[in-house]
């Protein structure tokens, strides 16, 4: 090989700002997008929910502390900011969950069409989006 | 040599990312599987839920054996994930191998934490 390898353009989308405004985004890619990132903040926030399984199932006394989370606050964070942590964690289990199963079917039923593709997305999108919105309603006590 | 591509593929040896593959899909079914089951003992639950039945959720041993093995689920799906996460953005390889070994270090300290709480019960 006397040829010198040809410099392939990169994607690596590190200068998230400057790069992903810059693309045309399809539903299924937008799904798949927010499927990483919900993703990544599950994978960030998993001691906090430890903490918050720990505190609600360990005691009587412990439970205390849990519902207290929500109404006081924990220790210096208050609980205006753990309602808002809690409601990142709530769109990203449902998003990663949606788009998880939206996965699944299409391992499965081989229904690489790209109406198919657009029209499940779009149903992840409004079931992820929509449960957010109702239990985040809740959580924030507007109902 | 023979051909070793197409349909004449090596299959044993490397993996070709078929075993993460597999992994990803197997633990997300058992994670939905869980959470569906645990939401459906909440929903059939009338009254308000306290920490009785909170926790009584997780009391019988059948129940602790069940939500180990999510526990094992879900670290291991994360780190499937955030492995191709590093994969993709993080190109020095040491620097992507600094990421990994605290990627192990932080799931493998929560998965501890999480059988703790889960052992206490």
């Amino acid at each position: 090989m006397t040829q010198l390898a040809k410099k392939r353009p990169e994607f690596r989308n590190i200068h998230a700002f400057k790069d992903l405004p810059s693309y045309r985004w399809p539903l299924a890619a937008l799904v798949s997008g927010m499927h990483r990132i919900s993703g990544l903040i599950l994978f960030l926030l998993l001691p906090f929910i430890i903490w918050l399984f720990d505190k609600s199932v360990s005691s009587e006394i412990s439970f205390g502390s849990f519902t207290a989370a929500f109404t006081t606050g924990i220790g210096f964070v208050p609980a205006w900011f753990v309602k808002l942590v809690v409601l990142a964690l709530i769109w990203s289990y449902l998003h990663h969950l949606a788009a998880g199963v939206r996965h699944l079917v299409l391992d499965v039923t081989h229904k690489t069409t790209k109406d198919f593709g657009r029209h499940s997305a779009a149903a992840t999108l409004v079931f992820s989006i929509m449960l957010t919105v109702i239990l985040g309603a809740k959580l924030f006590g507007l109902y | 040599m023979s051909a070793t591509y197409g349909y004449k593929r090596t299959v044993v040896g490397a993996h070709y990312g078929w075993r993460d593959f597999l992994v990803q899909r197997i633990t997300a079914v058992l994670i939905g599987v869980f959470t569906l089951l645990v939401l459906c003992k909440l929903l059939f639950t009338s009254g308000p839920i306290g920490y009785d039945t909170w926790a009584g959720i997780f009391a019988p041993q059948w129940m602790k054996a069940l939500t180990f093995s999510v526990i094992v689920a879900v670290i291991w799906h994360a780190w499937v994930g955030v492995c191709s996460v590093w994969y993709d953005y993080a190109k020095p390889a040491g620097l992507r191998l600094v990421l990994q070994a605290l990627s192990i270090i932080w799931l493998v300290s929560c998965g501890g934490w999480a059988v703790q709480v889960l052992w206490r019960l």
